[in-house]
């Protein structure tokens, strides 16, 4: 990088980032060739999935508890259609 | 997300599933690879640590991919210095804290290439200067930001781009170092447990003991990575589950010197059915698939008559 340029970057002393949880606005639902699919009539809520998602892109649904996957962020690497006890997650190819 | 908004979220959700809160201290949107095992240990120790902590980060993987500046996934304070200094910061940061009279935690999160090798010495100062802080390494058995150098923690056998499966090695030479010994050899005050990622809620209850401890504490969590280890993203949480069932990964704690297994698979399986899942070991031949068995059961039996005899290390 030039020197110009390093200049023109808002840095404070000790590069301190002062916004909590700023990466939300890297959306890595993009990195994704296969999309996780929920069957949710047959999801027994045991938030399994949920709890191993590497990129907190599960939620458990507030009103009936079903998993609810958040495409913002999943990066599709197919561990909840693993580990899922009732094989309710189908992983299928993205497509644009 | 502004500081406001994210103090309400934190409040609002109390709720546990599947046995650990719901409430996240790190946020989505970080970027470590799919599949990543050691961003999921990192998930849970800051779940059990909780929001009144300040994490401290070696260089490494878990440092680099969530805090590409200006962006951070932390919602906790959190800071880098350098790759061989986390204990050393965290140290100072445990004597502030103390001079304070403050409660506030320290939790250190570090690879292993920052743990077994080139952060050892400040890590050994701070384990006999028994300040208290929970240190945290994610193994994933090399050093994984870099591009798979083989650390002190890379298995036998295992390839890597600075030991690999050619005509003159086969693989890395050496054995892997036992950290959990060499911290639990500091002193009797020092708090050491062994954890795997496929059993979230065991080590999520490890890294509560270790941040209530009073003093230093040591926990060594088994975190596959799938670039490093050539598997596929789906099968981490899979892989680490045979790694328990072959007597790869023990399970125990030793508290004022004495070990004690916290869980033991029932029917142990032979190792190659955990080896040769990943493009590391795929290389390996019957002779040495026999001698990582046999170092497995060695030092298995080795364990099991340290728990038996309660004898203190
Ligand atoms: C003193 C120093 N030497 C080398 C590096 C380059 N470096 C950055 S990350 C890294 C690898 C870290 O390995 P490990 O601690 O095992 O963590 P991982 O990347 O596997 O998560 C290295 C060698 C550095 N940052 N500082
Ligand atoms: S595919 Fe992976 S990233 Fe996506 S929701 Fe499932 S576990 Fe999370
Ligand atoms: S290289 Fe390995 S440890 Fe690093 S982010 Fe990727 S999976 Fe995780």
């Amino acid at each position: 990088m030039s020197p110009k340029k390093q200049e023109k970057l808002p840095m404070d002393i000790g590069a301190v980032i002062k916004e909590p949880g700023s990466s939300i606005k890297n959306k890595t639902g993009s990195w994704r060739s296969l999309r996780p699919e929920v069957n949710r009539d047959q999801c027994i809520k045991c938030g399994i999935c949920w709890q191993f998602c590497p990129d907190m892109s599960i939620k458990m649904d507030k009103k009936d508890g079903t998993a609810v996957i958040d495409y913002d962020y999943c990066k599709g690497c197919g561990i909840c259609a693993m580990q899922c006890p009732v094989k309710c997650i189908k992983m299928v190819k993205e497509e644009k | 997300m502004p500081e406001e908004e994210n103090k309400k979220e934190i409040k609002s959700n109390e709720k546990l599933i599947a046995g650990m809160p719901e409430e996240e201290l790190i946020a989505s949107g970080h970027r470590a690879c799919a599949g990543c095992g050691s961003v999921l240990a990192v998930r849970h120790a800051i779940k059990a640590a909780g929001k009144n902590t300040i994490v401290v980060a070696a260089t490494g993987c878990m440092e680099v991919v969530t805090s590409p500046y200006p962006q951070t996934a932390w919602k906790v304070p959190w800071i880098h210095s350098l790759f061989e200094n986390a204990a050393a910061v965290a140290s100072g940061i445990a004597t502030a804290l103390k001079k304070q009279g403050s409660d506030t935690n320290v939790l250190v999160l570090v690879g292993d290439g920052g743990t077994f090798d080139i952060g050892l010495q400040a890590l050994s100062g701070a384990v006999e200067r028994n300040h208290d802080f929970c240190y945290v390494c994610y193994d994933n058995e090399a050093y994984m930001n870099t591009g798979i150098q083989r650390s002190g923690a890379t298995p036998q056998h295992a390839a890597t781009t600075t030991s690999p499966a050619g005509k003159l090695i086969h693989g890395k030479v050496e054995w892997k170092k036992n950290m959990p010994f060499i911290i639990a050899g500091h002193s009797e005050n020092v708090y050491v447990a062994t954890a795997n990622i496929a059993f979230p809620i065991d080590f999520y209850k490890k890294v509560k003991k270790g941040i209530e401890h009073k003093g230093p504490a040591y926990i060594q969590v088994y975190t596959p990575c799938v670039p490093g280890w050539k598997i596929p993203s789906n099968i981490t949480i899979e892989l680490a589950k045979l790694a328990y069932k072959s007597k790869t990964t023990p399970l125990y704690e030793i508290e004022n010197g004495v070990l004690k297994f916290t869980q033991k698979p029932e029917n142990p399986i032979p190792v190659d059915r955990y080896l040769l899942l990943q493009g590391r070991f795929k290389h390996l031949n019957k002779i040495e698939i026999a001698e990582i068995q046999k170092h497995i059961d060695d030092t298995w039996n080795k364990l099991l008559r340290l728990e038996e005899t309660e004898v203190r290390i």
